[in-house]
């Protein structure tokens, strides 16, 4: 279990927010930018300080008396930027962290960017660079995976692959991860629960079930059939969909 | 001709360059760590730029006839021009380097920490190779600036050969002593030196700016 309560004092308001995750679940923590939601993740990161209770399984991260180093936390970090090293190769940027060129190997194939391996960092496109950034950080195997914003640079395909290379990671390595974004719509690609936050607070703490009504969908117009799944346009809203699916995300809840 | 006070020139502006390589990254990463005092600290590196080397000089004459650094004999000695020079070219090493520090994205070095790297392993394996290009242009910049320093010297130095008579110092007495040819000699010299440093320097400006 991941206990994380935040208690950190900005200049405009402060962050008290408190939740639990189980292994593998997958979070979302929603809100309009300047909610202090990307604070949150640097938090729990330990790359920004706070008087917060962060323990993730068995391990007590910082409570009032600990405070351990960002290097000390078993936490994977997807920037926004994604911060690679840009004086590094692809495949250097993942030896780094450790020199174990089995699982870089393995890591790189499993995210469909091998061929790119020697390529210079900043000759990438932000999708690539996105899944070269999510192979450094599972590198190190972390038990927590943190994303600010992992959506934000990447167009509807690329949305609904990111979704599926993480949760082929997932099933492989086992580890729950936190991200967060300003749209509810794409959080709901993703997450198991969404965690809305205005100003610091919660405004509510949501499973992804409640925002899905079971009907099925009449007249959806098929845009394009690839593999077993289809984008389909509901309304004005475009959602991809596996053969078999019959449920309808109601976004405006 | 005698070429000494070119060579001079030239082993005045490598020492200062070097010891200033080690002291300029040291004094940026400092300065980066301050909070109220960073306006008050840049204001005095920057000093040297504004201050006429003639004020430099006569601070610089005061202080090495002080009680306290009279026993280092740096009056009118090489070591003297040394200690001057790496205060008077001073800017031209940290200020570059605090732009590259600055503009470095932050997010690298999380990242590096994040990846459990400690400090000084992080700032040799990524933030010195993202800077270097930086640390090179602040290099050369120094090395150019001590090349053509004059007042400070004119004021702390004298003009002992070998010791303390360097390019510009041989020129003002060539002129001084109506030997226009001697004096062109040096200069050339000079002229075509500085030329091509800063023709250097625009190439790997204007390379830096292509990989962009």
């Amino acid at each position: 279990m991941i206990e994380i309560k935040i208690d950190k004092k900005l200049k405009n308001f402060d962050i008290n927010i408190d939740f639990t995750l189980k292994k593998n679940d997958i979070l979302a923590i929603n809100g309009k930018s300047g909610s202090g939601k990307s604070t949150i993740l640097k938090i729990i990161a330990g790359i920004e300080d706070s008087n917060s209770y962060i323990k993730v399984f068995d391990k007590i991260y910082q409570n009032n008396k600990i405070y351990l180093p960002p290097q000390k936390r078993d936490i994977g970090f997807i920037f926004q930027d994604y911060a690679l090293f840009s004086n590094l190769k692809v495949i250097d940027n993942l030896l780094y962290v450790n020199k174990n060129l089995d699982l870089a190997t393995h890591l790189l194939n499993t995210m469909n960017i091998y061929h790119l391996k020697t390529r210079d960092v900043n000759s990438l496109s932000g999708g690539e660079k996105q899944r070269v950034a999510i192979a450094r950080a599972l590198m190190k195997r972390p038990k927590l995976l943190l994303m600010d914003e992992p959506f934000s640079a990447l167009d509807e395909e690329m949305k609904f692959k990111l979704k599926d290379y993480l949760k082929n990671l997932q099933k492989e390595f086992s580890f729950s991860i936190i991200f967060v974004s300003h749209s509810l719509k794409e959080s709901l690609y993703l997450a198991d629960f969404i965690l809305k936050i205005d100003k610091g607070k919660k405004i509510y703490f949501k499973s992804k079930s409640d925002f899905i009504k079971k009907e099925k969908i009449i007249n959806p117009k098929i845009i394009k059939k690839d593999n077993k799944k289809y984008l389909i346009l509901i309304g004005d809203e475009l959602f991809f969909i596996k053969k078999d699916d019959i449920f309808k995300i109601n976004i405006n809840l | 001709m005698d070429l000494s006070p070119i060579f001079l020139s030239f082993k005045l502006a490598f020492i200062t360059t070097v010891i200033l390589l080690f002291l300029g990254i040291l004094l940026a990463l400092w300065i980066e760590t301050l909070d109220k005092l960073k306006p008050i600290v840049n204001s005095i590196i920057a000093l040297p730029i504004v201050l006429p080397p003639s004020v430099l000089g006569f601070y610089f004459l005061v202080a090495f006839s002080s009680d306290y650094l009279k026993e280092f004999n740096l009056l009118f000695s090489f070591k003297g021009l040394v200690v001057a020079s790496v205060i008077y070219s001073l800017p031209f090493m940290v200020q570059p380097i605090q732009t590259a520090l600055n503009t470095l994205n932050k997010n690298m070095i999380f990242a590096s920490y994040l990846s459990g790297k400690g400090k000084i392993e992080t700032f040799f394996k990524i933030v010195l190779p993202n800077i270097k290009k930086s640390i090179l242009i602040a290099s050369v910049m120094t090395f150019a600036h001590t090349v053509g320093e004059f007042g400070v010297i004119l004021m702390i130095g004298g003009s002992i050969d070998n010791e303390t008579k360097v390019a510009s110092i041989a020129i003002y007495e060539y002129v001084e002593n109506l030997d226009y040819q001697k004096a062109n000699f040096y200069s050339v010299i000079l002229l075509l030196v500085s030329f091509f440093t800063i023709l250097g320097l625009n190439y790997l400006t204007y390379d830096r700016n292509k990989n962009r």
